[in-house]
Formats: C-alpha cells, sequence, structure tokens
C-alpha cells in the first residue's frame, strides 16, 4: 500500500486517476481504517485529502454554508451559526459514533461509504446540500441525494473526490430535524430515520422535503409526504397522511436489528416526530 | 516498499519516527515509540482503549494511520501525569477505586481530560456520552463516573 498526501486537489485527483488497482481517498477515516484492519478491502493506494487548504473549512457563503470534505463531526457541532441554521444536519452527523469517531469522522466519508443507514445523509438531502466534486474532467456539482446509489456504491467515477459540501441559504422561519431509532441510547447503527426539513410563512408549511434512511438500498426523498403537510400547521389529518405516505415509500429488509414491518412502521412516526421539531424550530406553534 | 518518516509532536517532545503505510497511530505509538499506554481493544473505533488527542482533539489511535500524525500534536496518556504528581483525574480513579484491570484506564483517563478541557462542570449525562465510546468490561461506570465528578470538582477548586 502506498500512502500519499497531496497539497492540492489536481494532484490528488492525478494520483487516484493514473493509479491502477484499488484505491482509497482517506479524510476522517473511520471506515476506511475499519475496512482496511478487517482486510475487507486491500487498497494500493490511500490518497489523506486533509493537507489540501480549505478542506478542514467551514465557510459562509451566498447566505448558505460551505463545508470542506474533511471537516469532523465535532467540528459541525461546534460552529454556532451552522447548528442555528441546519441543526437537522448536525444532529444527523453528531449521532455517528463516540466522541472519538467524531474527532475524525465527515460528512463526506459518511456518504462516500454509501451505508442505507448512514445518520448524517437523510438530513443532508433534506436540505438540498450539493456536492462539489474534482475530477479527471473538470468539477461538478450534483444534489447529495445523487451520490449513493446502493449500499457500498456511489456515482463517483475513476479519479473523482468530492470537495466539499454546499448548504443553501435559508429563508426565513425554516428548519430541520433528524430523528433515528436504535435499540439503545448511543453508539448504534440506524434501525429506521427520518430527516424533515420545512419552511414556514403565518404558521403554515409552505416548503418541506422528508427523506427516510435505512428503509431501502439508499436515502429515500418522499415527495408524496411532503405534499400532504404543505399548506397545514401539522394538524394530526396531516401528520398521519404524512406517515402513511412515508411508509408507502420504504422498502426495507428484514435483519438482525429489525423486520420489514417494524422498520416500516418506525419510519413513519420517526417522520411525524421529527416534522414536529422541525416546526418548532422554525417558530411554528401547534 | 520503503519505510515513512514522520516528524511529530507528542506529549510536548517533537518525535521522529519510521513506520509502513498500513500502520496506525497506535502501532506507531507502542510498538516504535515503546508509549504502551494506549491499549488496542477492539481495532475497530468501538472501545476507546487506544483514545489519544491529536491537536487536542480526542481520537481513537486505532483509526488513524501513522503517516498522518505528520506535523502534527499527539497528547498520550504518558503525558498526563506532571512528573510523579499524578492529574486529579489519575488521583481520583485510584482513590475511588474506578478500575479493575485497568485495560480501559488509559483511554477513560484521557477521554475524561479531554472533556474537562472543554466543559470543567459538565452533568452526569454529558459524562455518560461523552464516554459512551469506551467500554469497562469490569466496574459497571458508575465508579468511573463519580471519579470524573470529583476530579472536575476538584479542578474546579470546589
Amino acid at each position: 500500500m502506498r500512502f500519499e498526501q497531496p497539497k492540492t486537489v489536481n494532484d490528488a485527483v492525478s494520483l487516484l486517476a493514473d493509479a491502477d488497482g484499488l484505491t482509497r481517498v482517506l479524510a476522517g477515516g473511520t471506515d476506511v481504517l475499519v475496512q482496511l484492519r478487517l482486510g475487507m478491502v486491500e487498497p494500493d493506494l490511500v490518497v489523506d485529502i486533509k493537507a489540501i487548504p480549505g478542506m478542514r473549512d467551514i465557510t459562509e457563503e451566498n447566505g448558505g454554508f460551505t463545508i470542506g470534505a474533511a471537516v469532523s463531526g465535532a467540528e459541525l457541532g461546534e460552529h454556532a451559526k451552522l447548528v442555528a441554521a441546519y441543526p437537522g444536519v448536525v444532529e444527523g452527523m453528531e449521532l455517528v459514533g463516540s466522541t472519538q469517531v467524531q474527532g475524525r469522522a465527515t460528512l463526506t466519508g459518511n456518504l462516500c461509504n454509501a451505508s442505507p443507514a448512514a445518520d448524517s445523509v437523510p438530513a443532508m438531502i433534506a436540505a438540498d446540500a450539493i456536492a462539489t466534486i474534482a475530477g479527471p474532467d473538470g468539477p461538478r456539482e450534483v444534489p447529495v441525494a445523487d451520490i449513493a446509489i446502493g449500499p457500498g456504491k456511489t456515482s463517483l467515477k475513476k479519479g473523482e473526490i468530492i470537495t466539499s459540501f454546499h448548504l443553501p441559504a435559508r429563508p426565513a422561519n425554516a428548519s430541520d430535524a433528524y430523528l433515528r431509532f436504535i435499540p439503545r441510547t448511543e453508539m448504534d447503527i440506524a434501525v429506521a430515520s427520518a430527516a424533515v426539513n420545512l419552511t414556514l410563512k403565518e404558521g403554515k408549511v409552505v416548503a418541506a422535503k422528508i427523506v427516510l434512511g435505512a428503509v431501502a438500498p439508499t436515502a429515500v426523498t418522499v415527495p408524496a409526504a411532503a405534499d400532504a403537510i404543505i399548506g397545514t400547521a401539522l394538524d394530526d389529518a396531516s401528520l398521519d397522511a404524512m406517515a402513511k405516505a412515508c411508509e408507502a415509500a420504504c422498502n426495507p429488509i428484514t435483519d438482525k436489528r429489525g423486520t420489514i414491518e417494524f422498520r416500516t412502521k418506525t419510519a413513519g412516526t420517526l417522520a411525524k416526530r421529527a416534522a414536529k421539531i422541525a416546526f418548532a424550530r422554525a417558530g411554528g406553534k401547534s | 516498499m520503503s519505510k515513512l518518516h514522520v516528524t511529530t509532536t507528542i506529549n510536548g517532545d517533537s518525535r521522529e519516527f519510521l513506520c509502513e503505510p498500513e500502520d496506525t497511530l497506535l502501532d506507531a505509538l507502542r510498538n516504535t515509540l515503546g508509549l504502551t499506554g494506549a491499549k488496542e481493544g477492539c481495532a475497530t473505533g468501538d472501545c476507546g482503549a487506544c483514545s489519544v488527542t491529536v491537536n487536542g482533539r480526542l481520537v481513537c489511535s486505532c483509526l488513524m494511520l501513522a503517516a498522518e500524525a505528520e506535523g502534527q500534536e499527539i497528547d498520550t496518556i504518558e503525558g498526563m501525569a506532571d512528573h510523579d504528581k499524578l492529574h486529579p483525574l489519575q488521583k481520583h480513579f485510584l482513590e475511588g477505586a474506578a478500575l479493575q484491570c485497568g485495560i480501559c484506564t488509559p483511554g477513560f483517563l484521557v477521554a475524561a481530560k479531554a472533556l474537562l478541557d472543554k466543559n470543567p462542570d459538565p452533568t452526569e449525562t454529558e459524562i455518560r456520552y461523552h464516554l459512551a465510546g469506551n467500554l469497562c468490561r469490569c466496574t459497571g461506570y458508575d465508579k468511573i463516573i463519580r471519579a470524573v465528578q470529583n476530579a472536575a470538582a476538584e479542578m474546579r477548586g470546589a
């Protein structure tokens, strides 16, 4: 195995594009190192992107936030303005692993590891986050929803790396929330999860995005669930309709952590609860 | 493949070492540098026995490549006591019998210090969540939590 720590994005891309054999990009390493140690992957080249300027920065841009690919979960949680604007995105990331893992783990790694249960991904999709990708054919911007295409699989091409995410500017009275179910209180993998991003006007929902995790091969956006609550102040009937729409969008598996039936029901329930939290955070009164 | 040369700062001292590309920081600390306080429990980032700080940030040294330590400031359990004078956390772990076999103890101490450096007066809940990535299979945690609370109180001058 060869280890490289390039100082520029172009060098990182060249190294990855020109490499023969298996490559891995190293940001926080909390998945890559585990896979390495367990012998699940034996890369010929590991490219550490943390020495590239900007990779560890959170910058305010066009009213929104640009988050470098190597920013850790702990750094996200310490950025007061980002937490205020996107509490759901931050709480999703902060559910990943322990304090130790938070010291290194990144949004990028969580996304590119492409686990169906990745905790930071549903809220990123609900927030309409855009990934900036560098590659041999130049940079491109892609919605986060289009990165993971199946368990352990991404749409990134050879030589491509995510360099940053952009969270768009927030209108007034908008917020988000993320909830997951695990059988214990900490340090576990989601059995089902839901992220809700809402914008309110005059006490009613005018825009909504609802994304479920761990109930399909990738995170699932549920437009019908959003439609069920747009124009409402989250009365019980609308929330019930939203939960039903969520259940209809689930396509989970049964495994040791949960059955198809349990995951489906739980996803709807979590979406209801997350919607209420996002609504309150956005200044709504129920 | 030739070995990689790494220059780093460990517990305030400039250190250099050679490592293989696939060596973890924990491998380098224990096998090359002779700093055997950090332990390998699970090697997958679940148990926290290998906890160290990198630039003040708590991490699992089993989940970091040794080569990544280039230019970084690493602090380990070996740097916690001030020569013969134990850190208040170490003292209260001993006085409160917050350890039995001791394998997890260096990780708990490093993790607890990282908490108290940022939050000198944590609640019990905050302590328990902060230490959720440190596993102890002997004590049942209560004595560890009390020791951290007592050390925090002493450090605040309470």
